[in-house]
């Protein structure tokens, strides 16, 4: 049996699923915080699938893009959770709905 | 003679700059002499250039000092001929004399040196107007001597009614103002210049349509009728008086109100293309004679009896003009420059012998005690009714003569002439006796005085001028005549007639000042009547005309203005403006709910945003 | 390569504000702020001299792509337009820090904004990128508002946000009008670009310069302001602080005049002429109705911004009369308004450092107490209506003339406005400085101060000068102004009118 593309994008939309149902559901921000790197990782292994099928470099190119910005997102994040549960003592999220309009 | 000639402007400005500088430091009466010299030291040099013109000799010349307006085919250029020439000596010869009385008049004035600054400001503007040549330069003249004029109006700006005037006088005449500017725009269309040549010869050579021309001269008349105070836009020159009389001697009665009449000669050559407007130009200024003189009649202001007479006589001059007598008019604007210098400087005579009071029903008897301001005043009082030999005769004698020789409907505006000049001699008669004869009606404490010297020997050379200075133009011989014939090649000059209808007409004329003179002294001998009635009060008050302006211009258009600015604007404009930002403020209002504060709402969404797009691709055949 | 005197320009002013906000101490802000705009203004007046007058190209060019496949790059240049404007901008800043004495908190950072304000204008009429131009429109928006928004008046935030979202609004359409234009041009150009001059190469249909006519000119028609664009600007005058209100008068609002003159007028010629009418219509609008509604003007401030209302008007007018006279007058008229409505403004903050009211009625009878800031306020106030002499008298002269050879019904109409500036300028006059003194607490005030002086006479000489001898002005304007109208000419069938032909009057009044 060979693994074609199909295989590899099925496992990115579970990846995907999985991620979303992890934001969606999690009340914990840390946990949701993983779940979007699910998500943003479930999406690289569609580019880089879709960059070896259709023998193109710019789908590795796209993904060290989004790796790069993961890694910001990550750093501003975490940073940004960690000084609201110093504030709060809290990372739930539903505690947290001072933009409520 | 380019740089005396230049130096007959800087004179007085290089006066002007030391005195705004240092007047306060110069002091009393040292600001006064600066002042005076300059302005004398201008009139010695236009005299001496004067002399080659005098004798025939000498050139019409031009003095370029830089380049200017290039685009519009103008220089800062000065030009010297007849015209001009005339106009100076009369600027400055009585400009000097003011300046000199000035210095009297304005003893103890905590701020004498900044008055003289303002006198040389004019006396510098009104040069740049005489001396332009070109429309560009004329009008920067022609506004700055607005300026001098407004400055000098308010001069004591404490009082509410003179910073009122100063300013009525400018607005009034910024209104004719708009229609010189026009008519400038007009003149450069046509042209594409604005100097007096290229114009002069263009109008002169048939570049002109008569449309075109007449045009250009009715709205050259608007300007000049709102630096000459003539119908409609007189209104501002009776609150002129506020200033101080000297200013009112100078600016308001023997200078600058006659810009207009000087502009209207200068561009003759126009008007003698528009005899429309020419026309215009004569019934406008007969009418405001009339209508001036019936108003001085009832005046009690002395000052403002001869702010009055004023508009009166600068009708004469219009209608002169309007008749294409332009000598004639240029005439009667220096003779009556002299005798009406020579009044107002008397009145200030009067008034500061009388401790400021201005109102002839609380004087009386003055003779007596002013002798010196009595005789010379008289001498003007007798050359303005038109008595031979003084020189208000000759000049009013002669416009009168063109307008009747010109015949047909012109005869009419002679008889207007005629009228005004009976009741001329009338209205002066009355306030000679009202001011010098009678019994005293002086209020309590007033001690008349005679006024110093320095006050007292401008009038009597005005006097002296007032007895000759028709005598430069009589029928016998019109010096005066071929003098300025050069300037005015271009147009037909109409001539007085000669021979028996002359005397005639000089008789008739003279016989209306009499009748005049007598029906006053009759009426004034020896009471002063209650002068109450409906009628009186009617003509007091001027027609009511300027109430009338006031309510109408001033006080609608200020409602007008406001209701604009501050409904119209306000809810209007800006309401529509601050609307949309109200507008964007409410709906946000009601999306705000929307804003649930849960994260997991808003993931929500985004999937069921992702969801939906997918559906609706998959629904459209695929991606 | 010269030394680059346009970026340094620009770059001047950003390197004194960084300096002000490093230096970390309030009491060298001023100081170090006035330095540098000093600095600044000595390099204007270096290019003023070393510009050839009479070329009607761009001088000084400055050139380097950034990123060709989108043809944006650094490209500034100075022509007769924009030189005497960024010479009375380099001029002004000193003159408005100097009268900033009275700010008095966050000083460092008002200096600064002030300044990176100055770089931004510059940068304005310098920049020939439209995205580098957009750039600097829009940056420049931000020192503003916080120019008006932290040490304003008692409504700054309002007036702090109706300035910039009003504004905003106008350059959001500008910045589509810009992209579009960019790539709309590709084809014939080869590629998109953003640069001024190559724009000036392609040729546009006729329906696509009516729309990015439009998206341009709303932005310029806002910041001019163009009746009925114009409500923002008195509530932003009357709030701004005394420089925020010098600039904004002096420079700020030209930029929209100088924006219709540079771009719209040149990469969109046939919907410039097909437009006129309107524009003229509200030109002249503006004219009567800033001034009939600055006569009842009860706030000072208010009555000055409305006068401007009234003087943008006839550089509008005079813009788009199309003709040499008429925009030479536009243009000068542009530097002569930022001189005397910026003095009048300057004036204006004198009395209110002193007073602390901006109300008319406050006043009355200054003139006996303070008598030279009298002096100095009525010569102003001459120069603004126009009075010969002074510098307000030769743009109005121009742009009236200019404008009767185009439109002679507009430019009659428009002549009334001089009427009118008198009016509002002279009761004004009257109300605040003649008569007796009324308000008791106006009895002890003193009169000009030696950095009062010094913030005047300056702009008094330059008034007088332009006013007497305005030939050296003038001709610098010329021949870039003639180059605009030879490109109208050629691009479209408007042939701008010639004088001398005698046309007849009937003509004339059926128009």
């Amino acid at each position: 049996m060979t693994v074609t593309p199909g295989w590899y994008m099925a496992l990115a939309a579970v990846l995907f699923v999985i991620g979303t149902g992890g934001i969606l559901l999690r009340r914990n921000a840390l946990v949701m915080f993983m779940s979007v790197e699910l998500m943003l990782n479930a999406v690289n292994l569609t580019f880089v699938a879709a960059g070896r099928e259709l023998n193109v470099l710019d789908g590795q190119v796209a993904v060290f893009f989004v790796m790069v910005v993961a890694a910001a997102e990550v750093v501003v994040g975490l940073a940004i959770i960690v000084a609201v549960f110093r504030r709060r003592q809290t990372a739930s999220v539903d505690e947290l709905s001072e933009l409520r309009g | 003679m380019d740089l005396a000639l230049s130096l007959i402007v800087l004179l007085p400005l290089i006066g002007m700059l030391i005195l705004f500088a240092f007047g306060r430091r110069i002091g009393e009466p040292g600001a006064g002499i600066v002042a005076t010299v300059a302005v004398a030291g201008s009139f010695v040099i236009a005299l001496v250039l004067a002399l080659d013109l005098f004798s025939g000799e000498g050139s019409v010349e031009t003095v370029r000092w830089f380049e200017w307006l290039p685009a519009f085919g103008v220089e800062a250029e000065l030009r010297w001929d007849q015209l001009s020439t005339l106009m100076t000596l009369v600027v400055t010869g009585v400009g000097s004399l003011i300046h000199l009385y000035s210095i009297g008049y304005m003893h103890g004035d905590a701020r004498f040196g900044r008055f003289f600054a303002y006198l040389n400001l004019f006396i510098t503007s009104m040069l740049i107007l005489v001396l332009a040549n070109n429309f560009a330069l004329l009008f920067v003249g022609w506004e700055l001597v607005g300026l001098s004029s407004y400055l000098l109006i308010s001069f004591w700006f404490e009082r509410d009614t003179a910073a009122a005037a100063g300013k009525k006088a400018f607005v009034v005449n910024r209104v004719g103002d708009v229609g010189f500017i026009v008519a400038l725009m007009l003149i450069f269309s046509v042209f594409g210049s604005l100097g007096f040549d290229t114009v002069f010869d263009g109008a002169h050579n048939g570049e002109l349509t008569g449309a075109m021309a007449t045009a250009i001269a009715l709205l050259l008349l608007v300007g000049a009728a709102g630096k000459s105070a003539q119908l409609p836009l007189y209104v501002w020159l009776p609150d002129a008086m506020e200033g101080p009389t000297p200013v009112s001697a100078l600016i308001h009665a023997a200078t600058m109100v006659t810009a207009g009449v000087y502009m209207v000669a200068r561009t003759g050559a126009i008007f003698e293309v528009a005899p429309i407007a020419a026309a215009t130009v004569a019934i406008v200024g007969a009418a405001t004679a009339l209508f001036a003189a019936t108003i001085a009649m009832s005046q009690r202001d002395i000052k403002r009896v001869l702010a009055y007479s004023t508009i009166s006589q600068l009708g004469y001059m219009f209608m002169a003009v309007g008749a294409a007598a332009y000598v004639a008019g240029i005439f009667h604007l220096m003779t009556h420059a002299f005798f009406k210098a020579l009044l107002f400087l008397g009145a200030g005579s009067v008034i500061h012998g009388m401790s400021d009071e201005q109102d002839m029903h609380k004087m009386g008897g003055l003779a007596k005690k002013m002798p010196v301001t009595f005789i010379t005043m008289a001498i003007a009082w007798l050359a303005i009714s038109g008595m031979p030999p003084l020189a208000g005769f000759w000049s009013k004698d002669e416009i009168l003569g063109v307008v009747f020789e010109r015949g047909g409907l012109w005869q009419v505006l002679w008889g207007v002439g005629l009228a005004t000049a009976l009741l001329t001699a009338f209205y002066m008669t009355r306030m000679m006796w009202l001011t010098f004869f009678g019994e005293p009606r002086w209020d309590e404490g007033i001690q008349p005085h005679e006024s110093p010297k320095l006050m007292t020997i401008p009038l009597v050379v005005l006097a002296g001028l007032s007895v000759v200075g028709g005598l430069v133009n009589t029928p016998f011989k019109l010096t005066l005549e071929h003098f300025l014939e050069p300037v005015f090649e271009a147009v037909h000059l109409a001539h007085a007639p000669e021979g028996s209808v002359a005397w005639i007409l000089a008789a008739v004329s003279v016989a209306a000042g009499i009748i005049g003179i007598g029906a006053a002294i009759f009426r004034y001998r020896d009471r002063v009547p209650a002068e109450d009635g409906t009628g009186w009060r009617l003509l007091n008050n001027g027609y009511y005309i300027d109430d009338m302006y006031a309510g109408v211009f001033a006080r609608g258009g200020k409602l007008g203005a406001a209701w604009l600015a501050f409904r119209f604007d306000v809810r209007g404009i800006d309401g529509a403006v601050e609307g949309v930002g109200s507008l964007t403020r409410r709906v946000g209002g009601w999306l705000r709910p929307l804003q649930t504060g849960f994260v997991r709402s808003y993931g929500l969404a985004v999937v069921a945003g992702a969801v939906g797009l997918l559906v609706w691709f998959l629904s459209r055949g695929g991606l | 390569m010269d030394f680059p005197i346009l970026s340094a320009l620009i770059a001047l002013p950003v390197a004194g504000g960084l300096g002000v906000l490093l230096v970390r101490r309030d009491e060298l802000a001023l100081p170090l702020s006035i330095t540098s705009s000093l600095v600044t203004l000595g390099g204007a007046v270096w290019l003023l001299f070393e510009f050839e007058s009479g070329e009607a190209g761009f001088q000084f060019v400055e050139k380097s792509t950034w990123h060709e496949p989108w043809g944006v790059g650094w490209h500034l240049g100075v022509d007769g337009i924009s030189l005497l404007l960024v010479v009375l901008t380099a001029f002004l800043f000193p003159i408005a820090l100097l009268a900033s004495t009275s700010v008095t908190h966050r000083v460092r950072q008002y200096m600064a904004s002030m300044l990176f304000l100055q770089a931004g204008i510059t940068g304005v009429f310098l920049a020939l990128d439209l995205l580098v131009f957009f750039i600097f429109w829009e940056a420049m928006l931000v020192p503003m508002y916080f120019i008006i928004g932290i040490w304003g008046d008692e409504r700054r935030i309002h007036a702090a946000v109706k300035f910039f979202l009003y504004t905003a609004f106008g350059s959001a359409l500008m910045f589509a009008g810009i992209l579009s234009l960019g790539f709309l041009v590709s084809d014939q150009l080869g590629g998109p670009t953003f640069d001024f001059v190559e724009l000036l190469g392609a040729d546009l249909t006729r329906t696509a310069q009516f729309w990015l006519f439009g998206a341009f000119g709303l932005s310029f028609a806002i910041k001019v302001p163009i009746f009925p664009f114009h409500t923002w600007l008195p509530d932003a005058h009357v709030e701004a602080p005394t420089a925020g209100s010098v600039i904004l008068a002096g420079v700020l609002l030209k930029l929209g005049a100088y924006g219709l003159l540079r771009f719209n007028l040149t990469l969109f010629p046939e919907a410039s002429v097909d437009l006129v009418p309107v524009l003229a219509v509200l030109a002249v609008i503006g004219i009567l109705y800033g001034a009939i509604v600055a006569i009842v003007q009860t706030d000072i401030k208010r009555l000055v911004a409305y006068s401007s209302v009234s003087h943008l008007g006839f550089v509008v007018l005079g813009v788009f009369a199309l003709t040499t006279q008429g925009l030479q007058g536009g243009v000068i008229q542009m530097v002569n308004h930022g001189l005397t409505t910026g003095l009048l403004f300057l004036l204006v903050g004198m009395i209110y450092e002193r007073r602390h009211t901006r109300e008319i009625s406050e006043f009355g009878g200054l003139a006996s107490v303070m008598p030279l800031f009298a002096g100095a306020f009525l010569f102003t106030a001459f120069a603004s209506i126009g009075l010969p002499g002074l510098n307000g008298f030769v743009g109005e002269f121009f742009v009236l003339i200019g404008s009767y050879l185009s439109l002679p019904g507009y430019a009659v109409a428009a002549a009334f406005g001089v009427v009118l500036a008198a009016v509002y300028l002279l009761w004004a006059y009257q109300r605040m400085f003649t008569g007796e003194i009324t308000v008791e607490a106006n009895r002890g005030l003193g009169d000009l101060n030696l950095r009062e002086k010094v913030i005047i006479v300056p702009m008094a000489v330059l008034i007088v000068f332009l006013g007497v001898y305005p030939k050296p002005a003038l001709d610098i304007i010329e021949p870039s102004v003639d180059a605009v109208l030879e490109r109208i000419e050629e691009k479209t069938d408007y042939v701008v009118p010639e004088f001398g032909s005698t046309t007849d009057i009937a003509v004339e009044v059926g128009e």
